[in-house]
């Protein structure tokens, strides 16, 4: 029985790794494919990429930018576990850095202070922006999906308003920003990749302390039972005494206060300030990832990391072989469909072996007894 | 008649002239880890109404949708009228003048009546009011007043199956194939379709009529075809058999029946519902002043025609929905306001009547089942953390305790076969010291096998103290468990009966409003 | 075809949407304008009713209207798309690419047809696969933004006029007038007439210089419910959104119907990118289409999945949207006292069935928007850019209720599932 068992989890395992990499794969033939009907030279693109990844400097940029990315893919991924798409961490994210930008750069204290407030102040404001689609949803049933973008669009409006009414011009560029976090509520980098000039965000920390707390909110309370069971069914939750509702609402509240997180490495850790050139989509990506990952915390990595390698290779393409970065985002986007797709086909297949398995073995009188203790 | 223009065989054969309408031939048919037919033959005649039986889960329904086209056997042959045929969809069998009425209604609630019947067959009569006129016909001629233009959410459980009945003599169908038709009816609307198949049977049509009810399968067919275990294990005629000799070819022996020992009802309330009222939606009375009392020991049976605020008064007991007016009380204390997860933490175990929307997580593993419903209470907590091998211990002993038939615990609930699901939640809603059951339709849609032990189940649930609520629409079962039957109709509490003396059909007629009160 | 439209046919779609629709549509119209036309009097806001900011709001209204009839087809048929957004974009790619060669009409053909090839990839996705509609609308949108950039990169780079994110432009698309009418209504405009400069107004804005684009799409939305509500064809498509499994049992093909219907979704939502590079702006530009796959989307869940109620969305965005460009911060500020008007009224309206949360509310965002409008002289621009967007919370959260989807929109549907 337990090495029954164990096979099974080695095969469910092996499917389970099997459907990205084939979608990466395929992506990569299509990606080829693309290049060579555009008359773009393949072997040098894929050439260029390497080289760019295997450079110091480029793997401290991976870092950097898949813990951005990591972040923003856990945030959707609560709601996911739950049924519930946040396709508003964009806006969510945009916002709270905004307002982490003055906390920090305002509130007079000393540094620590400010870097917590700051945070805090983040987390907050992306929990109240997702909250006002959880309170549209539980008391005027309007879809998240439809609210979060509409919220996406109001948040860009809102911030443009209120960085013209705050602002000082950034430095040497007619950019303009915030107030400039004062050096001691900077989070220093850490250079952890030997022999390059840069450094990791201080705050990639950050992303792996949301990771574990990911997963045990999830998998080892109560709390997280809740919220899986709701999402799996929620007619099941409520007779079940979960208060869908404020599930709902909570979810997207655990959802925003993640996503608020998303601008803070970058914010304190390199820009200093939120200025017109702050990073935007970061939350459209991170949808992408967290379906990559499957909701898992160990697959989003693997996601976040995958993606950012693409951006990050794709940046001297334009330069050295005259190729369109944009070739990764194509092949992002192959991924991401190649990868549901297989999922889907692997989830159904599941299923049906399962059932396959549970009758072949209640046939067998003498296994039908064999529950394991 | 004008609905024959689609008829293949077109001849306007005398009712029951002995020719084979349809004939099934060795049909065997595999799914996922079952076989659900097995080398089945069955031959019904034309003009005769020919039964199907067979117990829940024995087959019956997938054998019908492979002579209506929906899947495809693996092994065997249809013949229609003498000819082989293959259906590749449910269009061949149509274009073959095979007619089906699911058991679940097959209508889109938010067209008409009109579009719901024309749907598919457009080149009949078009759709406009060419289609208008033959429905009106057809309506007319058995007697159906069908109104082509209703909105069919508008239409009740019997006018929605003379709609679907419709449906097929409107493509002008001789065969028609009935799944379970009398499921969803009362007494008297059994009745009045019975006389619509008589009707139809005497206009040469041939009429399939799949049933797990032996009294109306005796009463109505002329020729009998018992299935079990997806096998086709012979076909009697109704003159020369008993229900008795009927169970038997079903399942192997005598059907099991619902009976209590003597009464264990003490004289300790447990449950109290004073005055309850609920409002719909629409803002429409749901439930109106609904009072009970169920003591310690005693179940108390529910009966009434589905829809009629049975699972609104479920909801509102279990704290789902918020009564508008009126009182619960568990033992002595008001419990009206307190949310579903108290009064499971205070000792309701709740059966729901549909497993798979609200007792199950379908494609979660088993041990994640027993915590759901007990996500606050040992074995399956500590603290606010899951007390993963607390909850796996307990499901082993569960499976074991409740002949749960499952390889192990890690399965997905989907694997299980839907009579060990429901012996599961069973165990479950039993597992956390219950002071009260609350069962809604605990045997639906099971296998005899399972039926029986659930009925065991409660039986000990009632000798051990609990007081339990039964809703079913099984009125046997109903009458076999319940120290007193009560039964709703429009939300409110009509009639009491002394299950001791008394008859499904007194029932019944409570159920509808009193015999005469024939509004559908 | 044999629709004679008889007292029966009346009845029956009164069902569900009150029949004799126009009188009403006209009578809403005429409140309207009379109502515009006050507050033009009363805020001096010209802009709110010239024949210039409506002519623009009907620019403005096409493309949105055509994505949400392109969410129209695909959810009536059970298929959500919020890839719209990206089926857009492939639109305005298709638009340049062969507009700049070939002219405006093929580029219309090109639009179309990228367009419709980002629908094909939905329904490969989520009709066949059974992917869930969200997650494969999602990747759509991501695969579309990166394949045009690229796309554009390698077709448009060198190309004289053109560039990594702009086309070489296209030539002009044909307008059309009444002739003789124009002089004379925009004389009768100029007075400032209550009432009758706003209708000639109005009315000049529909007669004169009207792009042949945009009488396409208004034509596009009337053969639309002529299709799904009058034809065997529409009522197959739409009984494969409202139960899947009836249709199937009376041999409908559930998937080829869904297939056509996200085909045609994305080849009217290709149509509208195609009037942004076309009309809008004579050339493809990157991030053209600015959401306004998901505005259409909202457009049509604020038309409740009806042609008549998604042409009223565009409308009213499009007005917006126009104001906004045209003296925003004053026209919108006009804008803001028809707001508060109107949120007052409905909270009175609501008052006749008793005090409840929803009067409460209501009153207070309606006192709330009239203090606003009383100590400001303006809006700010970015505050004007929100407003759709408001506009689309504001109704969606009051009057949600009163939607009504189809009955299996969104549901993954397996064929052999009927019975």
């Amino acid at each position: 029985m337990t090495t029954m068992r164990s096979r099974i989890n080695v095969r469910d395992a092996a499917l389970s790794m099997a459907a990205p990499i084939l979608a990466v794969a395929f992506a990569t033939a299509v990606g080829s494919l693309i290049l060579f009907v555009a008359g773009d030279p393949v072997g040098q693109t894929w050439q260029v990429m390497f080289d760019t990844a295997k450079q110091p400097r480029s793997i401290a940029l991976i870092v950097n930018q898949g813990s951005v990315y990591y972040l923003s893919a856990i945030a959707v991924a609560v709601g996911f576990r739950m049924n519930l798409f946040n396709i508003g961490v964009d806006g969510q994210y945009r916002l709270a850095a905004f307002v982490a930008a003055l906390t920090a750069a305002y509130i007079p204290a000393p540094g620590p202070v400010r870097i917590a407030a700051a945070i805090l102040a983040a987390m907050v404001t992306g929990a109240l922006w997702a909250g006002i689609a959880g309170l549209l949803r539980v008391t005027r049933g309007v879809s998240e999906v439809i609210s979060t973008i509409m919220l996406n669009a109001i948040a860009t409006s809102l911030v443009a308003y209120m960085l013209r009414e705050v602002s000082v011009p950034v430095e040497g560029s007619n950019n303009i920003g915030t107030k400039p976090i004062p050096e001691s509520a900077r989070i220093p980098g850490i250079p952890l990749i030997p022999d390059s000039t840069q450094d990791v965000y201080g705050l990639v920390v950050v992303a792996v302390v949301a990771g574990i707390a990911y997963s045990v909110l999830l998998n080892r309370t109560r709390f997280g039972f809740d919220l899986r069971a709701t999402g799996h069914s929620e007619s099941a939750a409520q007779a079940s005494g979960v208060n869908v509702k404020r599930m709902i609402l909570t979810a997207m509240l655990i959802s925003g206060a993640f996503a608020g997180l998303v601008g803070l490495p970058e914010l304190l850790g390199q820009a200093y300030t939120y200025s017109l050139t702050f990073p935007a989509g970061l939350g459209f990506i991170g949808i992408a990832i967290a379906l990559l990952g499957r909701n898992h915390p160990l697959g989003i990595a693997v996601g976040a990391a995958l993606f950012s390698f693409l951006d990050v290779a794709a940046n001297p393409l334009q330069i050295i072989a005259d190729v369109s970065s944009e070739i990764v985002t194509i092949m992002q986007g192959i991924i991401v469909l190649a990868v549901v797709i297989a999922y889907e086909v692997i989830r159904r297949y599941r299923v049906t072996q399962e059932q396959r398995r549970v009758a072949r073995q209640l046939e067998a009188p003498t296994e039908a007894q064999g529950v394991p203790a | 008649m004008s609905t024959t223009k689609a008829s293949p065989s077109g001849d306007h054969a005398p009712a029951s002239d002995g020719t084979v309408a349809v004939e099934l031939r060795g049909i065997t048919k595999r799914f996922p880890g079952v076989v659900a037919n097995r080398d089945v033959n069955i031959g019904a005649r034309r003009g005769t109404v020919h039964a199907i039986v067979g117990e829940n889960g024995a087959g019956k329904s997938t054998l019908m949708k492979i002579l209506y086209g929906v899947q495809r056997p693996d092994e065997g042959t249809i013949r229609v009228s003498g000819r082989e045929v293959t259906f590749h969809s449910p269009a061949d069998a149509i274009d073959s003048g095979i007619g089906m009425v699911f058991q679940h209604f097959m209508l889109a609630d938010n067209l008409t009546v009109l579009e719901n019947i024309v749907l598919g067959s457009e080149r009949l009569h078009g759709i406009g009011d060419e289609a208008r006129r033959a429905i009106r016909e057809i309506s007319d001629t058995y007697g159906f007043g069908v109104q082509p233009d209703a909105l069919v959410e508008d239409l009740g459980v019997g006018a929605r199956q003379r709609v679907e009945i419709l449906k097929v003599l409107y493509r002008g169908a001789r065969i028609i194939i009935l799944d379970e038709p009398t499921a969803v009816l009362v007494p008297h609307e059994v009745d009045e379709l019975f006389d619509n198949l008589r009707e139809l049977k005497s206009e040469g049509l041939t009429v399939i009529f799949i049933s797990h009810k032996l009294d109306e399968v005796l009463s109505v067919a002329d020729e009998i075809s018992v299935i079990r275990r997806g096998e086709s294990v012979g076909t009697v005629r109704p003159q020369e058999t008993t229900a008795h000799k009927l169970a038997e070819l079903m399942v192997g022996s005598d059907l099991p029946s619902p009976t209590t020992e003597e009464s264990t009802v003490t004289d300790q309330p447990m449950l109290r519902v004073e005055g309850l009222s609920l409002a719909g939606l629409d803002g429409r009375a749901v439930l109106r002043d609904v009072s009970f009392t169920i003591h310690k020991g005693e179940v108390l049976g529910i009966a009434g025609v589905e829809g009629n605020g049975q699972a609104e008064l479920v909801e509102t007991i279990m704290g789902i929905r918020e009564p508008t007016a009126g009182r619960v009380l568990l033992a002595d204390e008001d419990v009206t306001d307190w949310s579903t997860r108290r009064l499971r933490e205070a000792g309701i175990g709740y059966i729901p009547e549909d497993r798979h929307r609200h007792g199950l997580l379908l494609e979660a593993p088993l041990w994640e089942n027993r915590i759901l419903g007990h996500q606050t209470q040992e074995p399956n907590v500590k603290g606010p953390w899951i007390d993963r091998s607390g909850a796996r211990e307990d499901t082993a002993r569960l499976v074991t305790a409740y002949d749960v038939r499952t390889p192990g615990i890690d399965v997905l609930s989907s694997a299980l076969s839907g009579g060990n699901q429901q012996k599961f939640i069973v165990g479950r809603e039993m597992s956390n010291d219950p002071v009260v059951l609350v069962a809604a339709h605990p045997t639906r849609g099971v296998d005899v096998g399972a039926q029986a032990a659930i009925w065991d189940h409660i039986r000990d649930a009632r000798r051990l103290g609990l007081a339990v609520l039964l809703i079913s629409a099984d009125l046997d079962e109903l009458i076999g468990l319940s120290d007193t039957i009560k039964v709703i109709l429009r939300g409110a509490m009509v009639a009491e009966f002394d299950p001791s003396d008394v008859t499904p059909e007194q029932l019944g007629s409570a159920m509808t409003g009193a015999a005469g009160d024939h509004n559908a | 075809m044999s629709t004679t439209p008889t007292t029966e046919t009346r009845r029956k779609s009164t069902a569900k949407a009150p029949r004799r629709l126009w009188p009403r549509v006209l009578i809403i119209i005429s409140l309207g304008i009379i109502f515009l036309s006050a507050v033009r009097v009363v805020t001096g806001a010209d802009d709110i009713s010239s024949s210039g900011a409506l002519n623009a709001s009907l620019a403005l209204a096409v493309p949105i209207g055509l994505a949400g009839l392109g969410g129209l087809w695909s959810e009536r048929a059970g298929v959500v798309n919020i890839g719209l957004e990206g089926m857009m974009i492939l639109g305005t790619w298709g638009a340049g690419f062969f507009g700049w060669q070939w002219g405006p009409w093929a580029g219309v053909l090109g639009g179309v047809a990228l367009g419709a090839l980002g629908g094909l990839l939905h329904a490969f996705t989520t009709v066949t696969f059974g992917v869930d509609h969200i997650v494969s609308g999602v990747a759509i949108n991501i695969l579309a933004l990166g394949a045009t950039q690229y796309l554009a990169a390698v077709a448009f780079s060198g190309k004289p006029g053109g560039g990594e994110t702009r086309s070489p432009s296209i030539d002009d698309m044909p307008s059309l007038s009444v002739p003789g009418i124009g002089d004379p209504l925009g004389d009768l405009e100029a007075k400032n007439w209550f009432l009758i400069s706003d209708l000639a107004a109005f009315a000049r804005s529909l007669t004169v210089n009207v792009n042949a684009l945009t009488i396409i799409a208004v034509a596009l939305f009337v053969l639309t419910w002529f299709v799904l509500w009058r034809t065997v064809f529409g009522l197959r498509l739409r009984s494969c959104g409202e139960s899947p499994s009836a249709a199937e049992s009376l041999g409908v093909n559930v998937y080829r119907y869904k297939y056509y219907a996200v085909i045609t979704s994305g080849a009217l939502a290709g149509l509208g990118g195609a009037f942004l590079a076309i009309v809008a702006s004579s050339s493809y530009r990157d991030g053209q289409t600015g959401g306004r796959g998901y505005i259409g989307l909202a457009a049509m869940i604020f038309g409740n999945w009806r042609p008549g109620g998604l042409g009223a969305g565009a409308g009213l965005f499009g007005y917006t949207n126009a104001l906004q460009l045209r003296r925003g911060g004053e026209s919108v500020h006009a804008l803001l006292l028809v707001v508060a008007v109107l949120v007052i009224a409905l909270a009175a309206w609501q008052l006749r069935s008793g005090f409840s949360r929803s009067v409460a509310v209501a009153g207070s965002i309606g006192v709330l928007v009239l203090t606003w409008y009383l100590l400001t002289d303006e809006v700010p621009e970015d505050f004007t850019r929100m407003t759709p967007y408001i506009a689309t919370l504001l109704v969606l959260a009051l009057a949600s209720q009163r939607l009504r989807m189809p009955a299996a929109d969104g549901q993954i549907y397996r064929r052999g599932q009927a019975g």
